[in-house]
This record gives structure tokens, C-alpha cells and sequence, in this order.
């Protein structure tokens, strides 16, 4: 039902009602250029790239929906050339920094002025003193490499933001950050930059920094959401687990440990699951707020500042296994814990924000001494010519290499959540939601109401009315972790779909799904206040 | 009366530049299916040296108002709006009655073009939206709407009153004695206008037709033909004009009023006016500027800019301007 016929070129095409021009194009193997276009955004069409022939006029097929017997060109002669010109535009306006750039091998922009033969001294650099601006220990937004597509302006909407926005400078307008506003660090910008004029602070400049620190125990910890995304980088599908791969080349880049933040994820749960109860029996401070999200946490902050005491204070998984890490593992294995440097791979950007954070300080220490995202890592591997696609397998290290179930699915929206119930009802439960909406569900077990949501705007709807529910579970990202901002791009709702049915299928698999029955719980519990914060 | 019927017997073209017959625009409205319509007198005229929306706000008010009303008596449930510049806002907005809603344009952008006014109103940066779909279909809040130009809607009222002669609003400055807005037959050629106003000068002179900034231009040889958009003439002595200067004043108006959203508007524009800044017009490059603005412009504003620019250059020589030289 709904399906209609057009042509595209002089080929007939089967195609869905509501779907676009180009969605039906790329189904098709139709190459249209396009580069302001993103799969999860409504399209601008303001790059003009898209353009094509319907009928007898020229419109951008990013945004024209299908019609029955529309008759599509993609290419000719005149068109090819005006691609061109504008191609030639937006590349005077971009300031290249290729060889530091978070699409990595991927830019659409270089492959297309690579197969439009563009000419580049054509014109000045428009940008190029346009100024680089800094969002905390997070993110960088280099705006001489903008082309003023304004998808971050979008998303950043999305997200109930609004930290960025136009403003006229001269006789144009420019994307910068309002001055009045806070950025919560989730990273979305960087995702649906068609171009790489955001990235992560230190990406990629500081990446060999952890591998310099001689004469100190490097401890590498791997967050649940990078095993089954970081793979993309070297021909693995979205969702394939390249866990002990990455560990391998973890090794291979100087590692002394490889530790799986999943096991901090455990204990987080274990925590959460007891301050959830005591909560519900005194009735103070519901519906509980997760909190390990740190953009999620900054949003509360700034924007929600009267729900600080509803977050949790377990701290966040690889907050906890760095501690641990500093002080368990080190006084079990005699080393000075000044002497160990704790880098955690994270899918996200905000958590090089958390580990800033002063009072997760242990004994003076930060747990963590540095977060690289994703990408990060993939650039590093890429950069020492480590052959990821070959290299063998190598397991992870005791104490923290085998977590729960649970503490895998904290990688992906209601992870979090469910690995709570799990533990609070002592079983593998199957949550009944309801979706209200994408991205906001709601469910009722045993009397417990709990709510799960991704993306912060939609969780303004969950606070709204947050005295209907006990326990409420928010990530800022798309679809929880795997569609943070640290990592791979392209990143849009399909792919983080595949990664996160990849982190279900682990969990599956594991022999233990219930975060308080992993063995190395009990050995490290001891110490309550080493789980916790204060936010303020 | 059938007011639609009589529209389109009128022949009547929207007086806001695009020249769209107006009887058309009506019937879509009036066929549209929705709870609510919209209606939008465009009162934002923003071209330079184009007063005549000003001129009849100020000498016809009434006319305007009473066509507005024949809009509101024609679409049910529906509701108006004046979408004023903010002079024009300023100086009527205490003359329009109440149930009218009066809107102040934001001052830096255009924000002349339809959608960008809707998008204004609605609370957006005015800028154009993808047509389609046409505003005649989902329009303001989504739903059907009607923009027409202050021109139009008076005479509208005119054909209402069966007293439409075939006339329209021209707007005539420059290096010229009697300026103003004049109206007269929509028929007329550019030289019986200059004429028939006292304008026809005793120098060299060239004019530009059509639009205060985006108008072609026409040699005094070429005036046998009669004025589209939005009748602005605009007469410029030979001898004392600078190519350059003027169209560094065009480029300056574009580059400082376009909304910046689409590549060739944004990004060309602003090279063209650094081209004509350096002189260099020989530049190969100016060719494709016009060639990516013309064609692949999001909006209408992009798309008129190309042709002073290039009619100004095509017709150098037979102005006798000193020759351009290749830099």
C-alpha cells in the first residue's frame, strides 16, 4: 500500500508515499550529491547540491517528497556544472583542517571536490580568521570551518537547548554559541556537522597524550557502547562486537590493562537499585533520576536546577571502576596509585567534562585521568598502523573483564533502567512500555512507574509531569549511548538502531544478566561513600 | 457577485513583483479545504527608491482596507493580517481596525518574499521556505493562505467596485525633476511613461525597470516595451553615473538584506560584490555566479539579482562607459 511509480532517469522506480526524492534515490544506488542533508534533520535544502530536474524544473530532492510519475534527472551537462560553482562556494567558505578532522576518512565535502575536479584558488577564503570558540572541557566549534547549514542550530534545538544561533555580523549571518544560554557538552552538534566544525576537546591533537605518560601503569577501560560501533571504522557492521579487538589493539598501543567500564556499570546498578528502594520507603525526593549521563546531568543543572536532589548520587560506571581501580586494584597489586593513569574509551564528549568534575576526586586523584571518544581511539589505531580488521582477539583483565548483562545494556536507552529491575526484583523481567512518543516510554511494574527517555527535550515532557512516576531513566543522546557524540560518523538513527541491537544480542548471550549476581560485587563493596556524590 | 469570477475576468497580476494572477491565487484559497485561512496584506516593500506601496497606504488607505475586506467576506473563518516594515507600521498601525492584525516586520532582513513574511509572523527567522508547498495550500500555521501586495488589495477593491481601469502604480526616481508614484494604464510603454509624468529627460540617460535593486537595465533605445514587477523606474544620467558605484549599491543592498540560507544567495552574492569591489569584471568567475544565482537560488530574491548585474555589463559599451579591464 502507498507505493507509487516514478521515473529516475529514464528508469522506472518503485517508490513509498512520503518518502523524498533522495531517500528513494539512495535506495536505488542513485548517486545525488548532497551535503547539508542529514537523515535525521529536517532537510534546509540549503546547500542546493541536491538539485535536480522533476519535470521541467529544478528542485532539491532532499525535501521534495515523491509524486506518482514524476520524472526525475540527476545528471546533465549544465546541472553537473552548476553543482560545481556551488561546490566551489562552499569549499571558499570552509576552512580545510583534513588531516584533523572527525569525519575521518568519510568527508562528503573532499570526496566531492575530489570527483568535481574542483579548482580551489578561485576564490578567497572567506572564514578564514572566523573565530574558534570552546564549550567547557568538551567541545570546540571552529566556526571558519562552518557552511552555514545550521543542522546544529537544529539539533541543538532539539535538545531544548538552543545554545546555538545565528547572529548577524557585518552583512552575514554567523553560527555561534548565545552567550545566555549553557551547553549541556552532549556532543549532538559534532554528529550532524556535515563538514567537522565541531569535535571534541583535544580530538585529535591530544590523543597520544595517555600513551606519553612514561614510567606510570596505563589502564585502558572500555565503555559498553564503543564494542559494537567502533568496528564501522574498519568494515564491521554496525552492531558486530569488536570488544576483544579492541582490547587487542589496546595492547598493541601500550596498555598495561584493559578493564570493561560494563563491570563499573554493575556496580552502579547494584547502588542505584538500593537508593531506589530507600527512596520509595521513605517517599523523598521521586521519582529517582538517573545520572549517568553527564550531559543529561548538566541539563538538570542548568536548565531544571529544582530536580538536582531527584539524581541519583551513584556515580557514573567508569567513574566507578576508575576508583576502584585507584584504590582496590592498586593496593591488591602494589602500586602506588599516583602511578596509574586510568583512560576511558567513551562513545560520548561530555564525559571529558566529568572527569573535570573535582569532587569525584579519590584520595586526591581523579578516578579518570583521560576520556577518549570513539573516534578518538579509531584515529589512534588508524595512526600506528594497527591492522584492526586482522589483529587477534585478546581477552580483557581481571578483576573488572566480565560484567553482567546488565551492565552491558547500559549502552543503549532503558539499559539503565531495566538493569535496576532486573535487581530489584531479583530476575531477567520483561518490561511491558508504553511509547508515548519516540523517544519517551513509560511502564508500570509490580507498582513501580518508571520512564525512560533519550534526547533532553523529550525528557522535559517526563519532568512535566514527574510525580506520576518513581523512577526515571534519560540519556541525552539518540537512542542512549550508541548514538552519543564520541562517536563514529556517519552516526544518524538507522546505524544507532544496529548498535544498539548489537548490545541486546550481548546480553543475551551473557551467562549472568543480574548486575548484583556478577562475583566481583561483593569482593569491592565494602566501601558505600566510594560510590557516591553530591550534586549541587 | 462572484469576486473570483471577476478577478480572473480582470486579468489582475499581483503587484508584489512575481506578477502571479491573482483570480488564480483567490480560487486555490477559496478551494482549499481547512478550518481556518489566513490572509496577508504585504506591506513591506523593501527594494530601494520604491515608494509606491508607502503612497497608497498614505492616499488610499480606505481602497487597501476595503479589499482586505472583500478577502475576508470571500474566505470563511478567515483572518488578516498586515505584515507592515516598521516605518509603514510606525506611521498606520493605529489606522487599521481591530479586527485586522497588524505585524512589524523585523528591520535588517527583507523579508519581503511570502514565505519569509510567514515565517516572520509565525515567530520564525523570516527566512523562504520550499515551495512547494504553496502558501495557497499551507501557508500560515499550516493552513491556506492568502498573500497579496498592498497594490493588489486595493485593486481588488477596485474591480469590487467595478471601477478598475486597467491602471497600476508607478514608481519613477532618479536623475529626474518630477518624481513620485503616478498611476496609469498597466499597458503603457516605459517611454510614454516618462513622458506622459514630465520625465523625459534632455541628457543620456539609461533607466532601470522593474525593481529598485533587482530592475534590468534598458538603454533609452529600448524603452518601447511597458514595466513588469513592481513598477519602479528608475532614471539614471549617462554622464554621471559610475558603473562601479552603482553596482556596488545593488550588491551592497543584496548581500545586506538577503537571509543568507542558500548557497548561491549567501556565498555568491558576497563574491560578486568583492568582484565589482576590485573592478574586475573581465573575472570568468562572474559568468558562474550569475549562472548558480539564476538557477539554483532557494528563493526569488536570489534568482532578480543576477539581472542588473548582467544587463548593466551586457549594455557597458553602448553606454560608453570606459572600457573594463582585465585585472
Amino acid at each position: 500500500m502507498g507505493q507509487i511509480k516514478i521515473s529516475i532517469n529514464n528508469k522506472e522506480v518503485k517508490a513509498k508515499k512520503g518518502e523524498t526524492i533522495l531517500e528513494v534515490a539512495l535506495r536505488n544506488n542513485v548517486d545525488i550529491p548532497n551535503l547539508c542533508y542529514h537523515a535525521d534533520v529536517e532537510p534546509s535544502a540549503s546547500c542546493r547540491l541536491c538539485l535536480v530536474k522533476v519535470n521541467d524544473g529544478l528542485l532539491t530532492a532532499c525535501n521534495t517528497k515523491v509524486k506518482p510519475g514524476m520524472k526525475i534527472i540527476t545528471h546533465y551537462r549544465e546541472l553537473e556544472k552548476m553543482r560545481k560553482i556551488n561546490l566551489e562556494l562552499i569549499f571558499a567558505q570552509h576552512i580545510e583542517e583534513c588531516h584533523d578532522c572527525v569525519w575521518l576518512d568519510n568527508c562528503k565535502l573532499l570526496k566531492l571536490a575530489q570527483k568535481y575536479g574542483l579548482k580551489k584558488d578561485r576564490f578567497k577564503d572567506r572564514k578564514k580568521n572566523f573565530p574558534i570558540y570552546k564549550f567547557g572541557n568538551s567541545l570546540i566549534f571552529d566556526s571558519s570551518k562552518c557552511i552555514d547549514c545550521k543542522n546544529c542550530i537544529e539539533v541543538c534545538k532539539q535538545q531544548g537547548v538552543s545554545y546555538l544561533k545565528v547572529r548577524k555580523n557585518g552583512h552575514m549571518f554567523s553560527v555561534e554559541p548565545d552567550k545566555k544560554r549553557n551547553c549541556i557538552f552532549c556532543g549532538q552538534c559534532i554528529l550532524h556537522c556535515p563538514v567537522g566544525a565541531f569535535e571534541a576537546v583535544g580530538e585529535f591533537e591530544d590523543i597520544e597524550k595517555p600513551l606519553l605518560e612514561k614510567k606510570k601503569y596505563i589502564f585502558f577501560q572500555i565503555a559498553p557502547a564503543i564494542r559494537t560501533s567502533l568496528g564501522e571504522a574498519f568494515g564491521f557492521n554496525p552492531g558486530d562486537n569488536v570488544l576483544e579487538k579492541i582490547a587487542a589493539s589496546l595492547y598493541r598501543l601500550g596498555a598495561d590493562k584493559v578493564f570493561d567500564v560494563s563491570v563499573g556499570a554493575d556496580f552502579t546498578t547494584v547502588e542505584e537499585a538500593e537508593e531506589l528502594k530507600k527512596r520509595l520507603e521513605k517517599r523523598k525526593n521521586l521519582p529517582l533520576l538517573t545520572s549517568c549521563c553527564p550531559a543529561w546531568v548538566e541539563f538538570i543543572k542548568k536548565y531544571y536546577p529544582e530536580f538536582i536532589p531527584n539524581l541519583t548520587t551513584v556515580k557514573s560506571p567508569h567513574i566507578i571502576s576508575g576508583t576502584l581501580i585507584k584504590t582496590y586494584y592498586a593496593k591488591e597489586n602494589k602500586i602506588d596509585p599516583k602511578n596509574i593513569i586510568v583512560v576511558s574509551i567513551m562513545p560520548c564528549v561530555s564525559k571529558k567534562h566529568e572527569i573535570g568534575i573535582k569532587k569525584l576526586k579519590i584520595n586526591g586523584l581523579k578516578p579518570v585521568d583521560y576520556v577518549l571518544t570513539t573516534r578518538e581511539l579509531i584515529r589512534l589505531i588508524k595512526r600506528k598502523k594497527i591492522d584492526f580488521k586482522k589483529i587477534k582477539p585478546r581477552k580483557l583483565d581481571n578483576p573488572f573483564s566480565n560484567s553482567s548483562g546488565a551492565g552491558i545494556i547500559f549502552g543503549q536507552t532503558g539499559g539503565v533502567a531495566e538493569a535496576a529491575l532486573r535487581t530489584i526484583f531479583n530476575k531477567k523481567i520483561k518490561i511491558k512500555f508504553k511509547h508515548l512518543e519516540p523517544g519517551i516510554k513509560e511502564a508500570k511494574i509490580n507498582g513501580l512507574k518508571i520512564a525512560v527517555a533519550y534526547g533532553t527535550k523529550k525528557a522535559i515532557k517526563i519532568l512535566e509531569k514527574s510525580n506520576n512516576y518513581d523512577f526515571v531513566e534519560v540519556m541525552a543522546c539518540e537512542g542512549g549511548c550508541v548514538g552519543g557524540g564520541g562517536q563514529p560518523l556517519p552516526s544518524n538513527k538507522k546505524i544507532i538502531k544496529n548498535r544498539a541491537k548489537g548490545i541486546l544480542k550481548i546480553d543475551r548471550n551473557k551467562k549472568i544478566r543480574l548486575a548484583h549476581l556478577n562475583p566481583v560485587i561483593k569482593k569491592y563493596s565494602q566501601n558505600k561513600h566510594l560510590f557516591h556524590t553530591k550534586f549541587t | 457577485m462572484d469576486i473570483i469570477t471577476e478577478l480572473k475576468k480582470s486579468n489582475l497580476r499581483g503587484r508584489s513583483g512575481s506578477g502571479y494572477l491573482t483570480g488564480l491565487k483567490w480560487e486555490m484559497v477559496k478551494g482549499a479545504k481547512a478550518l481556518k485561512k489566513y490572509i496577508i496584506c504585504n506591506a513591506s516593500e523593501g527594494e530601494p527608491l520604491v515608494y509606491k506601496d508607502y503612497y497608497i497606504l498614505k492616499n488610499h488607505l480606505k481602497e487597501v482596507l476595503s479589499g482586505i475586506e472583500v478577502a475576508l467576506n470571500t474566505f470563511k473563518k478567515s483572518q488578516a493580517y498586515i505584515y507592515f516594515k516598521p516605518d509603514y507600521y510606525k506611521e498606520f498601525r493605529r489606522k487599521i481596525p481591530k479586527n485586522i492584525i497588524v505585524f512589524k516586520k523585523e528591520k535588517e532582513y527583507i523579508a519581503g518574499e511570502e514565505t519569509s513574511a510567514i515565517q516572520a509572523i509565525e515567530g520564525n527567522k523570516p527566512e523562504p521556505r520550499v515551495k512547494p508547498p504553496f502558501p495557497t495550500e499551507k501557508g500560515l500555521y499550516g493552513m491556506p493562505t492568502l498573500i497579496n501586495n498592498v497594490e493588489t488589495f486595493y485593486y481588488v477593491f477596485k474591480i469590487f467596485q467595478k471601477k478598475y481601469n486597467q491602471e497600476r502604480f508607478y514608481s519613477i526616481q532618479g536623475d529626474i525633476k518630477n518624481k513620485g508614484v503616478f498611476e496609469l494604464k498597466d499597458n503603457l510603454s516605459i517611454q510614454d511613461i516618462l513622458k506622459k509624468t514630465n520625465n523625459w529627460p534632455n541628457f543620456d540617460f539609461f533607466v532601470q525597470a522593474g525593481g529598485g535593486a533587482s530592475g534590468e537595465i534598458l538603454l533609452s533605445s529600448e524603452l518601447k516595451k511597458s514595466i513588469s514587477g513592481i513598477g519602479s523606474l528608475i532614471v539614471y544620467n549617462t554622464k554621471k553615473t559610475d558603473p562601479y558605484l552603482l553596482m556596488e549599491k545593488w550588491a551592497d543592498f543584496f548581500i545586506n538584506n538577503n537571509c543568507d540560507k542558500c548557497v548561491p544567495c549567501r556565498e555568491g552574492l558576497f563574491r560578486i560584490y568583492e568582484i565589482i569591489k576590485e573592478k574586475d569584471l573581465k573575472n570568468p568567475v562572474l559568468k558562474d555566479l550569475f549562472l548558480v544565482l539564476e538557477k539554483t537560488s532557494l528563493c526569488a530574491l536570489g534568482r532578480f539579482s543576477v539581472k542588473p548585474f548582467s544587463s548593466l555589463i551586457k549594455k557597458w559599451d553602448k553606454l560608453k562607459f570606459p572600457s573594463i579591464i582585465k585585472k
